[in-house]
């Protein structure tokens, strides 16, 4: 059987030494196993039916002729689904196949299972689906008008304030101080960011094998393997423990992974045909089979004084959640609590809306709510440093937000937040001098595609800051579990349900647990919900601080029952839960305990732009960053973190843009949906700002999202250097910068 | 259409192997051969992860039929070190530098600076990034990416008499 992920090979290294990644020596060879490259003897293939509609009423779906051709094994619908006939990642309002309603382009209808990949694609062919075209809800605003998509309101009742418009996901309100106090100056500004999409490298891919008891293992490339199994479970009328999830090879997942592809529907083909079946989305059918980065129209007013001291700010947010809730909810929570971005500022009036529409659901990305309202935040700030004529770095200097401040949620923040730290740091790097011209076309805007000698070139400098919180918020209950197995000879085996997805969680539990125990001979088994607990989910920029509290605290459990007993083979599993954080009132937004976050971390960073205006090109000549990072675990890991998440918000400044139209994807390919290549990208100069997180383990905080929710801003900070233009859309596109 | 046979020879050894006319090099590799290393990130000729040698030089096995590698030799990452063996110096300097992450991208990277360190022994920075621009990763920023490069050029070098 290959349906098991390579166990990573052993290296020496504690907490704190630059290391090498644990499964580098599996993936550079080959050999290491990703969801796509699972397979197993009496293997079916399953392949998915999606509706053409962004909106339509099903009337009827026929499968008759498709189960007559060849190799056909089974064509399901709604009706074959045994138990829970809707599931959701946080709210149960998604249909597992349409049932009478679809809501959006590429929403699964039907399924079928072959001998072959080709004989499926022609079965879905065969399958007659009559559907009658409903007006599709596309536009954000509009949305809270038109007729409600959702009319039993899945979200509502769950805590939330009570907002009777139609199609809203949540409504929150933070009123924080006095918002109507004046100010000197007022700037205001109107922002949008388009769909961004993880684009991770490996489609998804799922091999689900029936145990022959009723029961199925799922082998699949997932964010969260214990919540995956609770959604499926309840649609296959089947108990937890008959549900199985492993973790495969996954092929990076920045968000994309959190909700559920395909576990459900091979689980479903499986059991119909008592064989295993394996199913593998291409790379169009990758863009609708998972959420994306939600769009946002974002209207700010910044009131200060006139020495730049921020008095008041107000904010309106609306957030496009698509068809389904997946996790808008915190999402809103997200772009509200971090909308102000990390300044003090006493009173201010947050109004975040997410709405249903029959666009692609969107739900987690990298940033997950800060990443919209940081680029509007920070447009603001740097307007507001003109309009008052000081020094952009100085304004952000003069609010900077730090413990023992509040957020406007009212949370004092108890925490580490070296915000001034970071930013002088970060203003500190040296920008490189302007290079001469001519030169290496592949040095101008655009590359050798810049048919100029680089007469239109203009060169700007952007500066940005940017927070978000580490682990989940608002009283959710945020665990996880690790197991540790001391052998007789000394040797050690971690259980761990964490998902390695490319960031290197995996490292992370071995390094802490030869540090904890003192040897080498550590190694980690199989990730699976078979053998331990739930870890939670590698999202959030939790996944280092809750891995290595849970590996930490089983091996000191361990060593102890080792020393009560005597010595001999111990086993033990321990469940480590950060400090517990309560939800927002719904009608102030305020806190209702001590904190609705657990903790924050900031990044600022400082980018060098060359415009050509004539042609409407940018180049990112240089970034400089400096970043909170609590402890670095691994500094040569941690490095790639940065890397990577700037890499990716760079990609929304500049060219990543999911196009629509009445809710239809345009641009499902790489041809194009743009991402940075190795030209695009300049080298990330790195500061590290380590002030140890008092309530984390060894004092980590996570590190994979504060790159992302800066980098957008402070690229298109620089642009408007460049251009004089205000650019309040991302992606900027060449209409925008050209002069 | 009916399946036809492929004789190829694929990191020294000849594969035999059966095919439908329509069938991609990079299906065949993986589905038929079992050479799951060499990975399918976009099926048009994009991302590069699919990236093999053929002849020598770089292809995109997504872009190529099966049938027209017949009487071919090809090289995919599993050949790049003897199992068992040490590593390849680019595979070495790619685990050194951190020059991956999730690893996906990972294979096709490699059989790009392989042709690259064979053309260029000693490559600029521009021209590495020129070079691997055609390969994208998702993870890591290039960087580290760029780094191993390097690295892979110097250790290239050293191995030579």
């Amino acid at each position: 059987m290959s349906a098991t992920t390579e166990r990573p090979r052993l290296a020496v290294g504690r907490i704190g030494e630059r290391l090498p990644r644990e499964d580098a020596v599996p993936k550079v060879t080959g050999e290491f196993s990703y969801a796509s490259d699972l397979s197993t003897p009496g293997m079916l293939w399953g392949d998915t039916l999606r509706s053409p509609h962004a909106h339509a009423r099903v009337v009827s779906i026929d499968v008759t002729a498709a189960l007559g051709l060849p190799g056909i094994h089974g064509a399901l619908t709604h009706e074959d689904v045994p138990g829970k006939k809707l599931y959701g990642l946080e709210f149960a309002d998604q249909p597992v196949l349409a049932i009478d309603r679809v809501r959006y382009v590429g929403e699964p209808v039907a399924l079928v299972v072959a001998e072959h990949p080709e004989q499926a694609r022609r079965a879905l062919e065969a399958i007659v689906v009559e559907y009658e075209p409903l007006e599709p809800v596309v536009d954000m605003e509009r949305a809270l008008e038109q007729e409600p998509l959702h009319p039993d309101r899945p979200t509502m009742g769950h805590g939330y304030r009570d907002d009777r418009r139609p199609n809203v996901v949540r409504h929150l309100v933070i009123r924080h101080g006095d918002p109507d106090i004046a100010g000197d100056v007022v700037v205001t500004g109107t922002y949008e960011l388009g769909i961004q999409d993880q684009a991770f490298l490996g489609p998804e891919s799922g091999l689900a094998i029936p145990d022959g008891e009723g029961g199925v293992d799922i082998h699949v490339a997932t964010q969260w393997l214990h919540v995956d199994r609770d959604q499926v479970a309840p649609c296959l009328d089947l108990r937890p423990e008959q549900v199985r999830l492993h973790l495969s090879g996954v092929g990076g997942s920045f968000g994309g992974r959190e909700d559920l592809s395909m576990q459900i529907h091979s689980a479903l083909l499986a059991l119909h045909t008592g064989r295993p079946v394996k199913m593998v989305y291409d790379r169009a059918e990758s863009f609708t089979g998972h959420v994306h980065r939600h769009p946002a129209r974002i209207r700010c007013e910044h009131r200060a004084t006139r020495d730049g001291r921020l008095t008041s700010v107000r904010m309106q947010i609306l957030l496009d959640g698509g068809a389904y809730a997946s996790s808008s909810t915190a999402v809103a929570s997200n772009a509200a609590s971090f909308g102000l971005g990390p300044y003090r500022v006493d009173n201010a009036l947050i109004e975040t809306t997410a709405v249903y529409t029959n666009n692609p659901p969107c739900g987690a990305m990298r940033g997950f709510g800060a990443v919209q309202t940081c680029f509007a935040a920070e447009a603001q700030m740097d307007q507001l440093a003109a309009e008052l004529g000081l020094d952009p770095v100085e304004l952000r200097l003069l609010n900077a937000l730090e413990p023992g401040d509040s957020l406007p949620t009212g949370q004092v923040i108890e925490g580490s937040l070296p915000t001034r730290e970071v930013i002088r740091r970060a203003a500190a790097l040296p920008v490189p001098d302007q290079e001469t011209l001519p030169r290496d076309p592949l040095r101008l805007p655009g590359g050798t595609g810049n048919t100029t000698t680089g007469e239109g070139i203009r060169r700007g400098v952007g500066f940005a800051l940017g927070f978000k919180n580490i682990c989940y918020s608002e009283g959710f209950d945020d665990f996880c579990a690790a197991r540790v197995v001391l052998h007789a000879d000394g040797s050690a085996v971690v259980h761990s349900a964490a998902a390695e997805v490319g960031q290197g969680v995996v490292g992370v539990m071995l390094q802490v647990a030869r540090t904890e125990l003192g040897t080498d001979e550590v190694t980690l088994a199989p990730h699976t919900t078979a053998t331990v607990g739930s870890a939670g989910s590698t999202s959030a920029s939790r996944m280092t601080w809750m891995a290595a509290g849970a590996v930490r605290d089983a091996c000191r459990a361990a060593l102890e029952e080792r020393e009560r007993r005597g010595g001999g083979e111990v086993d033990v599993e321990r469940v480590h839960r950060h400090p517990r954080t309560t939800p927002l009132d719904p009608e102030t937004g305020q806190i209702t305990g001590e904190r609705a976050h657990v903790a924050l971390a900031v990044a600022a960073m400082r980018v060098v732009v060359e415009v050509d205006v004539e042609l409407g090109l940018t180049r990112v000549v240089w970034v400089g960053t400096a970043q909170d990072v609590g402890k670095a675990v691994n500094p040569l890991a941690l490095e790639g973190q940065i890397e990577g998440g700037t890499a990716q918000g760079l990609g929304l400044a500049l060219m990543e843009e999911i196009v629509t139209r009445n809710g239809a994807i345009q641009n499902a390919s790489f041809t194009d949906y743009l991402i940075p290549t190795a030209l695009d990208m300049p080298p990330v100069e790195i500061e590290l700002v380590e002030v140890p997180e008092p309530d984390a383990p060894y004092g980590v905080k996570g590190v994979g999202e504060p790159p992302t929710v800066v980098s957008t801003a402070a690229i298109v900070s620089a642009m408007r250097a460049a251009t004089g233009r205000p650019l309040t859309r991302a992606p900027v596109r060449p209409d925008d910068i050209c002069l | 259409m009916a399946p036809r046979e492929i004789v190829v020879r694929v990191n020294g050894e000849e594969y035999r192997g059966s095919a439908e006319p329509r069938v991609t090099l990079v299906d065949f590799l993986r589905d038929e051969l079992g050479l799951t290393g060499t990975h399918v990130g976009c099926e048009h000729g994009v991302c590069g992860a699919c990236t093999i040698l053929m002849d020598g030089r770089t292809v995109r096995s997504c872009l190529m039929l099966a049938v027209q590698a017949e009487g071919h030799e090809l090289r995919t990452v599993e050949g790049l070190a003897p199992a068992d063996g040490p590593l390849h110096p680019i595979q070495e300097a790619f685990s050194e530098k951190h020059g991956l992450q999730c690893g996906f991208c990972t294979p096709g990277f490699l059989m790009t600076v392989e042709e690259l360190l064979r053309d260029d022994p000693d490559p600029s920075e521009e021209t590495i990034r020129s070079r691997l621009s055609g390969n994208i990763c998702r993870c890591t920023g290039y960087q580290n990416i760029v780094e191993a490069v390097r690295y892979a050029a110097e250790l290239t070098r050293e191995a030579a008499p």
